[in-house]
């Protein structure tokens, strides 16, 4: 573990809230907190030199909260160790239809998220500092407009900072997309390398971060690395923001230490409404898990792995025993197919060729060949794209051919067990953004 | 110094040339888009490689340093 500079030990560190929620602290449930209203509840913004930043960062032990899970300080030392002045992106294109704990911060506090995007880019001395927002989500939009005017009015920051609208495309928050579409072209996927750490926008080495992961960042930056790990495990200190849906009493998102028992989570949640058969954990480049498989697992890498498992961008999706775990993966695996920026055949063809297959079974209008497509496809079209769109399609397949074993055979035999026909997870239909830039 | 073969799939057409001219290292999957053999190429083959590469209508391949 990295050491914290002497120089830091003398840091009078604000002391931080005690318990749960962190990021969520005080937050109005129907509004944004104001720069004075948040200046109040979380103290005076930190500003930190680079060394500093990335040496308590790593003590804290701050992994992204975007879905990849990269050590912070290894991503601040990369744009750090670039020769030309960096630029830094808070990352809130929550393009995960499941998701919305991203919205849910830029709509309720906002200016957390811009003091840890401050703080990143005060560090770095960066020469731009963006806020990357999903158009789709017009709330989160005005809610940040509007601090971004509070803040530029106040005068405090060393830095301004831009917003810069993202379409609503699954794989348009990747962060190649998004340097793409920042320079003028599509949001869709580059060729890697050279990684936006190294070349990205304008050139210039990109730190791009989950906002989420910016809000601890300026948690961090105020109340310290102790602080930080005084919650959650030793191996995943800190909190999560999960965006839990389905068949629970309370579907929202709430705040979570990491490490905490999956039970207490879906307590959290309101409990169970209706027997739930399986957990959608991850969102869509996640996994299906039988709800007996995660019983009993604390929400840790150690736990979740054996079961293929993440917890991803925090998405957890109860899916009730009335409802065809096989129509929703169907359901899902078109809506990605659909997804494709359609620029590596592998993906193109492969995602259209799984989701027919896909929605065969579905439908019962299957035959083991089928089935055998299924594996075979899958083992063709993983890391062959430019994105980790096909790899995370055929992640999500796998863990539903295995979770929904039983539902396969059942539907081979011409028959459905679900009584219930709603569809469950969420699909962009109505107004959907087909645009890329 | 062993070198190896890097796809760009993006600029990839699925021309299938490549295939014909190195099979030993580049295969095609059900819709015509090459699958590239792990690791580095056998001294033996490189002119093969090299060709595969210089073939290429899309300008996808090409050979780099396998580290």
């Amino acid at each position: 573990m990295t050491k914290v500079d002497p120089r830091l030990e003398s840091t009078h560190w604000q002391p931080g809230p005690a318990g749960l929620p962190r990021a969520l602290h005080g937050i109005h449930p129907d509004r944004a907190l104001s720069l004075a209203e948040h200046r109040d509840l979380h103290g005076p913004m930190a500003l930190m030199r680079a060394d500093d930043l990335i040496a308590v960062t790593g003590q804290a032990g701050l992994h992204g909260h975007g879905g990849a899970g990269f050590p912070t300080a290894t991503k601040l030392q990369a744009v750090a160790a670039g020769r030309r002045s960096p630029v830094v992106v808070a990352n809130g294109s929550e393009g995960e239809p499941a998701s919305s704990k991203d919205e849910v911060l830029l709509t309720r506090t906002p200016h957390l998220v811009l003091d840890g995007l401050v703080l990143a880019a005060t560090a770095l001395r960066a020469r731009e500092a963006i806020v990357a927002i999903e158009r789709t989500r017009p709330h989160a939009l005005e809610a940040v407009a509007v601090a971004v005017a509070e803040r530029a009015a106040a005068g405090d920051d060393p830095i301004a900072i831009r917003i810069v609208p993202v379409p609503g495309r699954y794989v348009a928050g990747e962060e190649s997309a998004l340097v793409h579409l920042i320079n003028g072209g599509d949001a869709k996927p580059t060729a890697v390398p050279p990684r936006p750490f190294e070349r990205g926008v304008g050139g210039r080495p990109t730190l791009i971060q989950n906002v989420e992961t910016l809000a601890h960042l300026a948690l961090i930056g105020r109340h310290g690395p102790e602080w930080f790990r005084s919650i959650g495990t030793t191996e995943e200190p800190g909190s999560a923001l999960l965006s839990f849906g389905g068949a629970v009493s309370r579907p929202s998102v709430f705040e979570v230490a990491l490490g905490t028992r999956f039970e207490s989570i879906v307590a959290a949640a309101g409990g169970e409404s209706e027997p739930v058969s399986a957990y959608l954990l991850g969102g869509y480049f996640g996994t299906w898990v039988r709800r007996e498989d995660l019983w009993g697992r604390h929400l840790t890498k150690n736990d979740l792995a054996p079961l293929g498992a993440s917890l991803g961008a925090g998405v957890i999706v109860a899916l009730p025993k009335a409802v065809c775990g096989l129509v929703e993966t169907a359901r899902v695996m078109q809506y990605l197919a659909e997804e494709t920026a359609g620029q590596c055949g592998p993906c193109v063809h492969g995602l259209a060729s799984v989701s027919d297959r896909v929605n065969a079974i579905a439908r019962t209008q299957t035959t083991p060949k089928m089935r055998d497509d299924l594996d075979r496809w899958s083992a063709m079209i993983e890391r062959r794209g430019a994105c980790k769109l096909p790899d995370g399609a055929v992640r999500f397949l796998r863990s539903a051919l295995v979770a929904f074993a039983d539902e396969i055979t059942e539907h081979q035999h011409g028959r459905c067990q679900a009584t219930h026909r709603e569809p469950l997870l969420p699909i962009p239909h109505a107004g959907r953004d087909w645009g890329w830039r | 110094m062993s070198e190896r073969l890097r796809l760009d799939p993006i600029r990839c057409d699925a021309h299938g040339v490549c295939a014909e001219l190195f099979p030993e290292g580049i295969s095609l999957d059900d819709w015509g888009y090459p699958i590239l053999r792990a690791g580095p190429i056998p001294a033996d083959l490189l002119e093969h490689a090299r060709r595969a590469v210089f073939a290429c209508p899309a300008l996808a391949l090409k050979l780099v340093d396998d580290r």
